[in-house]
């Protein structure tokens, strides 16, 4: 293709090369907010990462590189591990119940479908402090769905469901399955029907056609859903503190311990620059994924 | 002292960081031997205060501006880091007085970031025990003048425990049957202090094997937890979640509120000192306003209310006398005397050794 290209008289190719230039105005805003709220923080971050704590919080600019050796210690590592790990285990989680959620809202009439959807995001019109004390009131020892378990009889003793790191899962994982879900349903929503009627016209299972066609075909859409829940649930640091009764924190409470506890503004900024870098990396492959994904779809 | 609300501090965090940012930085000269005006027209200045949320009377502002007829506005911080970082963010906060915990205006004090207080403006100094001009990190109160001091101890509820505890070793090595319904601080210098009191160390230790020690002794008392809480603790008390935590004297009080069992004891092997303070800033321009400020707070009838309202001891000699006896009754630990709390230890700056600390809840903290 691009061979082809390269061989084109180059007047062939001049109006190619205007129709590149004409996105930049359009271009523009989005590329000013991303360098002045992202490229430059983030630059500052870096720049931070490689220098010594005053003693007040603040900068002190003599030039070390203990920031970045202590990060190796198998404390932050650990903590930095962790964070990936439960994470991850919340996504996943959000996969395997978010998927029928939107499968099934996917299905419906239209008018039950907005009803199902405003569901979904109704819990966003609450102030998520508010929904976390919301938790602790019902999962407490002393809580509702102990009282109610005690007074049905069914439980003597109260099932201490709050301050672990289980706990730390079902929190995180109840704050982002919407985000799961809408990516999900947009997805499933924009399926060509016919090509699951080929599928059944052509002799295959129910199981089948969904395992041959809806999936592969929905896979972007569960990528998305997945980013989506796991930037936020790898950052989160007020669910391990309220839910998990701080006993297990995660790179986020790290973070924002070193700025408000610690004062170590340098070593915040090393740690936020890593979990930074981390989860870009990670939209990066979802990105490059997502995208042969696609191709190969429209090539299929 | 005032608890870390970091939940709070987490989202105030930004707000704190963009009056910082904005705060107009025109270079607060040294002013050491600036002599103040005794009859300097008080009308003419304006004062900026920053002081903890909830932790004063909601009409202050007015009441000081009848008084003297200084415009006063007051802003409030979260902690004692929220608001040493606005301190130190730039040369001028914009803020003329501050109250911080005793250590904090310790070392802005070494900073220089302080102004000594001229006591010519500051009648009301005599009001105070003399106790609380002695202490430790400031002795004189050359840079602060206390507000508010209590000490930590255990909060309990006598109907859950089963017994009164006397040792933070009953905390920190709980019988069987109160493993999961305790809960510890984790901040600043309070979750080690437990562990550095029951071995006989000093809270302001910084020796490295004392506190390997005090370390080793939290780790092995973290899966004994309920959780770490420095802001609900009472409530978990209330619901019956916890049957003892680690808790602040003023902040024991608020269980007690709604819950008359609830009990408070300093264990024996002592406990933390802690006072928090007013400071003058040294850039402010308004510095006579700000002694009268000062002044104004250390006037008994204040801090009586601060004691009747916050449920805090006051280091006024005056306005503790004057208390209501009902009052004392209901919450005991208004009454803990002067001596009593002498014998705590009071926490000072470490200076640079205040990253051990750091590093000791960074790690006791994130082990599983």
């Amino acid at each position: 293709m691009t061979s082809t290209l390269d061989r084109a008289a180059p007047a062939a190719r001049a109006p190619r090369v205007r129709r590149g230039l004409a996105p930049v105005p359009f271009l523009a805003p989005g590329m000013f907010f991303l360098i002045v709220f992202m490229a430059i923080p983030v630059g500052l971050l870096a720049f931070y990462s490689f220098f010594k704590r005053g003693r007040f919080g603040g900068v002190v600019f003599e030039f070390t590189l203990d920031n970045w050796v202590k990060l190796f210690e198998p404390l932050y590592l650990g903590v930095i591990g962790q964070s990936i790990v439960v994470a991850f285990v919340v996504t996943v989680l959000a996969l395997l119940l978010g998927y029928p959620m939107a499968y099934a809202i996917a299905g419906l009439s239209p008018k039950w479908r907005t009803v199902a959807l405003v569901a979904i995001v109704l819990p966003f019109w609450t102030n998520f402090l508010i929904r976390t004390y919301a938790w602790i009131l019902l999962l407490n020892n002393a809580g509702w769905v102990n009282q109610w378990l005690q007074g049905l009889g069914i439980i003597d003793d109260p099932i201490a469901m709050l301050y672990t790191p289980q706990a730390i899962v079902v929190g995180l994982l109840y704050m982002y399955l919407p985000l799961m879900v809408l990516p999900l349903y947009a997805s499933l929503q924009q399926l060509d029907p016919s090509l699951r009627e080929a599928a059944t016209n052509l002799g295959a299972t129910p199981w089948r056609t969904f395992r041959t066609v809806t999936l592969p075909l929905s896979l972007p859409g569960a990528l998305t859903g997945c980013i989506f829940v796991f930037v936020p649930a790898m950052s989160n640091f007020v669910i391990p503190e309220l839910i998990g009764g701080g006993k297990t924190i995660m790179v986020g409470n790290l973070v924002r311990d070193q700025f408000f506890e610690a004062r170590d503004w340098p070593f915040g900024a090393t740690l936020a620059l890593v979990l930074t870098i981390l989860l870009v990396v990670v939209i990066v492959v979802q990105s490059a994924v997502s995208r042969r994904l696609t191709e190969g779809s429209r090539r299929g | 002292m005032r608890s870390t609300r970091r939940l709070v501090a987490a989202s105030a965090g930004t707000v704190a960081l963009a009056l910082a940012l904005t705060s107009c930085a025109s270079g607060g000269g040294d002013t050491a031997g600036e002599t103040l005006d005794p009859d300097a027209d008080l009308s003419k200045q304006s004062l900026t205060v920053s002081i903890w949320s909830d932790y004063y009377p909601e009409d202050l502002a007015e009441q000081f501006e009848q008084a003297t007829g200084v415009k006063t506005t007051i802003v409030n911080h979260t902690t004692n880091e929220d608001i040493v970082a606005k301190l130190t963010a730039s040369a001028d906060s914009g803020i003329d007085v501050a109250f911080m915990s005793g250590q904090y205006a310790q070392a802005l004090g070494e900073q220089g970031l302080l102004a000594k207080l001229d006591k010519s403006l500051i009648p009301n100094e005599e009001n105070l025990y003399p106790e609380a001009t002695e202490l430790a990190y400031d002795e004189g109160n050359v840079y602060s003048e206390p507000y508010a001091w209590g000490t930590t101890g255990l909060c309990y509820r006598p109907d859950l425990t089963g017994f009164a505890p006397t040792s933070w070793n009953d905390l920190l090595n709980p019988k069987p049957e109160l493993e999961g319904k305790t809960t510890m601080l984790s901040t600043d210098r309070w979750l080690a202090m437990p562990a550095l009191k029951a071995a006989g160390y000093s809270v302001n230790t910084t020796d490295d094997a004392e506190l390997d020690e005090a370390k080793a002794q939290l780790l092995k008392t973290k899966p004994t937890l309920l959780a770490y809480d420095d802001t609900t603790f009472y409530s978990k008390l209330v619901s019956g979640e916890a049957a003892m935590v680690e808790a602040w004297d003023g902040w024991c009080n608020y269980g007690i509120a709604e819950n008359p069992d609830i009990e408070f004891v300093v264990p024996d092997e002592g406990a933390d000192l802690w006072v928090d303070t007013m400071t003058v800033l040294n850039s402010s321009k308004n510095k006579e306003a700000a002694m009268a400020f000062v002044n104004y707070i250390l006037d008994p009838e204040v801090q009586t209310w601060v004691a009747e309202n916050i449920l805090y001891k006051v280091p006024n000699q005056q306005a503790m006398e004057a208390l209501d006896p009902a009052l004392v009754e209901q919450y005991p630990t208004l009454g803990i005397s002067v001596d009593d709390l002498m014998k705590q230890e009071a926490i000072v700056d470490l200076g640079d050794d205040t990253t051990k600390y750091v590093d000791l809840n960074a790690e006791v903290l994130a082990t599983n």
